[in-house]
């Protein structure tokens, strides 16, 4: 076995363990925040591999979002429960007496996310840019608009509630390493290198012998897996499923994470992905009355929050358009020579000095 | 005569867009027996939401020729003209009129701030990153508006000379929604002869086919960019003003959803034609009503109409209706 591989190995299975073991010592609170620094990692991720890794403009992935989030919800509510959601229109009876265990029903929503992709695949990925940007958001929006009129099925605009919590970090964590290894190995691969060469240029890639719908499509069937993966751990982590949550605006907190991670970077997205959550959640003190020497600062009122959130959008976007990574990724190596740089020691490892 | 006007793509969309309407009158009239005064109340409201959409769409698709990227945040714009009229309206109590010349004059501000921050320093940067900064600065707009004023509903006071209700036949229509397509018809035709006949309407022309040698030819680029977001923004003003007369609720999420129409009818109608988002415009704002009065157990599906359309219609004239093909340089 390869140096690195085992590396990885252990880098691995020391967080699994670190997360089994958190899971026991952390207060809901943080483990609440922590479990979802994982699953907006998920989501970032299938983002990043049609945006940044195949150079597709998509924004719709609050839609595929809402189909894992909703066949979880649908299909893990416990039979008995359910008459109390639906006291307008009864469920149809068709889906009423099934109930799937969470993972069964996570899986189903990836594959039914991923099956919608592939059908609004044919017409919508021929489009370039800008165009497909707005048809991908467009039919997250058709999305939630089906969700919010099918009442017998979704409960309509009152969502479902009930939704057996989740918050078992160890499951969350598995699934986003899961989806990280699975990412790494997806571009490392022959497909990963069609994926980018499209990305470079779609005309030299065909002129290549890529087959550029086939890669195209691939990509987005297989975002939209882990999209719905993710949309369902994030609606058993929230307990309750509402049409109003997949709002569009949804898909802009992935779109923050991947470029301030950079556009093409795996591990650039993870680490965006814990910082955004946890700064969200930390600039919460933007919304609360600040008292400084016994006078209250004027600003500081609900919704400064997101005003400062998106300013720091606009910041990286306009700033740091290469983001943390780039497109590059964090390695072994990086951490030794970051770590080499800290202690002051020069850098012999290549036989050479740094500028020489 | 008539093969003359067969090869015009105008003439044949206006035609058929009359012809889909006798269509639809025909099939109301007989299979749900609608009477023909309610039908004629639908479409005058079809027209004067269409002629609200048009106003937005003629912005979007005058950035989208000379930058070629979308302004995410013209709806959001659309939005800020909403407040300013409030503002202007029902907290300094300025006469309607003189109401209506200050907002069209504020709200350009706004446009040509996002497009010197947002847009401009990115210019030479790639497509995405333009597209994801247009994005960022609607999403601003949006919070700042929450911020500034709140998430609960505002409401535009009365303007009686707009809102009076008119009824001929036991058709009752109110002014506004007579107003609001002559006004659009006359900004259009206005536009055209701008964009045609003036030094810097081609200069502007000069500016969608190519920057480079727009700027050897002597023309002051950004110059003509701030006009555009200017003209863009004034006419997202005014469709707002009229907007406010006649939909009252302002809250700061109201322009994300006329403004992804709004795009939608700039793309139908032939991205880069005013004339093309005018009649996009009419078709979403018709068609909207109308299915919504054809056939009332789908109502709740009216916002996914537009989508639709565009989806239907990329795939099938990616130019959009009137648009004229455009090759792929290699």
């Amino acid at each position: 076995m390869n140096k690195k591989t085992l590396h990885s190995i252990i880098a691995i299975a020391a967080i699994l363990a670190a997360a089994w073991i958190l899971n026991g010592i952390l207060d809901s609170y943080v483990r609440r925040v922590l479990n979802l620094c994982a699953i907006y990692a998920i989501i970032s991720l299938s983002l990043n591999l049609v945006n940044g890794f195949t150079g597709m403009f998509s924004l719709g992935q609050a839609g595929f979002m809402a189909i894992g989030a909703y066949t979880v919800a649908i299909f893990t509510v416990p039979v008995e429960l359910r008459a109390a959601g639906f006291y307008l229109e009864p469920m149809n009876p068709l889906i009423a007496g099934i109930e799937l265990p969470l993972l069964a029903a996570l899986i189903l929503g990836g594959l039914l996310s991923a099956t919608f992709a592939f059908i609004i695949g044919f017409p919508v990925l021929r489009l370039r840019g800008d165009y497909l940007a707005i048809a991908t958001l467009g039919f997250s929006e058709i999305i939630r608009i089906i969700f919010t009129n099918t009442q017998s099925i979704t409960n309509g605009a009152l969502g479902i509630k009930n939704v057996p919590a989740l918050s078992n970090m160890f499951f969350i964590y598995l699934a986003a390493i899961i989806t990280i290894v699975f990412m790494r190995l997806l571009i490392s691969s022959s497909y990963g290198r069609a994926f980018k060469a499209i990305r470079e240029d779609e005309i030299v890639a065909e002129a290549m012998g890529i087959n550029l719908f086939k890669h195209k499509i691939m990509s987005f069937v297989i975002s939209a897996f882990f999209a719905g993966i993710g949309g369902g751990l994030y609606g058993a982590l929230l307990g309750t499923v509402d049409p109003k949550n997949f709002m569009f605006t949804l898909t802009y907190n992935f779109v923050l994470i991947i470029v301030l991670g950079g556009l093409g970077s795996i591990s650039g997205t993870v680490i965006a992905s814990f910082i955004i959550t946890i700064g969200m959640e930390w600039l919460r003190f933007f919304d609360d009355e600040l008292v400084l020497f016994g006078f209250k600062v004027p600003i500081f009122r609900p919704g400064l929050r997101m005003v400062v959130f998106s300013v720091l959008l606009m910041v990286i976007v306009l700033f740091f358009q290469k983001g943390l990574m780039g497109q590059k990724e964090l390695s072994f190596d990086m951490l030794r020579q970051a770590a080499a740089r800290v202690k002051g020691l020069p850098l012999f490892k290549n036989g050479r000095r740094k500028g020489e | 005569m008539a093969g003359k006007i067969l090869r015009n793509n105008l003439a044949v969309a206006v035609l058929a867009i009359l012809l889909v309407i006798l269509l639809v009158y025909v099939y109301a009239s007989t299979a749900i027996k609608m009477p023909g005064s309610v039908f004629l109340q639908h479409l005058t409201n079809g027209l004067s939401l269409g002629s609200l959409f048009a106003l937005i769409a003629i912005g979007y698709t005058m950035v989208y020729t000379i930058l070629s990227m979308i302004n995410f945040a013209h709806g959001d714009i659309f939005m800020i003209s909403l407040y300013f009229a409030f503002f202007t309206l029902s907290v300094f109590n300025m006469p309607w009129v003189l109401a209506f010349v200050c907002v069209a004059a504020l709200t350009p501000i706004v446009g040509i701030l996002i497009e010197r921050f947002a847009y401009r320093p990115l210019r030479d940067a790639p497509k995405n990153s333009v597209l994801i900064s247009a994005i960022g600065a609607s999403f601003l707009l949006e919070n700042a508006a929450t911020y500034l004023f709140g998430g609960r509903p505002k409401v535009l006071p009365d303007i009686p000379l707009l809102s009076r209700v008119i009824s001929i036949h036991s058709v009752n229509f109110q002014v506004v929604s007579i107003v609001i397509p002559i006004l659009t018809f006359a900004i259009l035709i206005a536009l055209i002869n701008f964009i045609n006949h003036t030094k810097t309407g081609i200069a502007m022309r000069a500016v969608a086919k190519d920057h480079e040698i727009a700027r050897v030819m002597g023309v002051n680029i950004n110059r003509i960019i701030s006009l555009t977001f200017i003209i863009g923004s004034s006419l997202a003003a005014v469709g707002g003003f009229m907007w406010g007369t006649r939909y009252p609720g302002i809250t700061p999420m109201m322009g994300v959803m006329p403004g992804l129409k709004c795009f939608v009818a700039a793309v139908v109608g032939g991205i880069g034609d005013i004339k093309g988002a005018v009649m996009g415009g009419f078709i979403l704002g018709l068609g909207e009503i109308l299915i919504v009065a054809l056939f009332p157990n789908i109502s709740g599906y009216r916002d996914a109409f537009a989508f639709i359309l565009l989806i239907i219609i990329l795939l099938v004239k990616p130019t959009g209706i009137l648009g004229s093909k455009a090759r792929e340089k290699v």
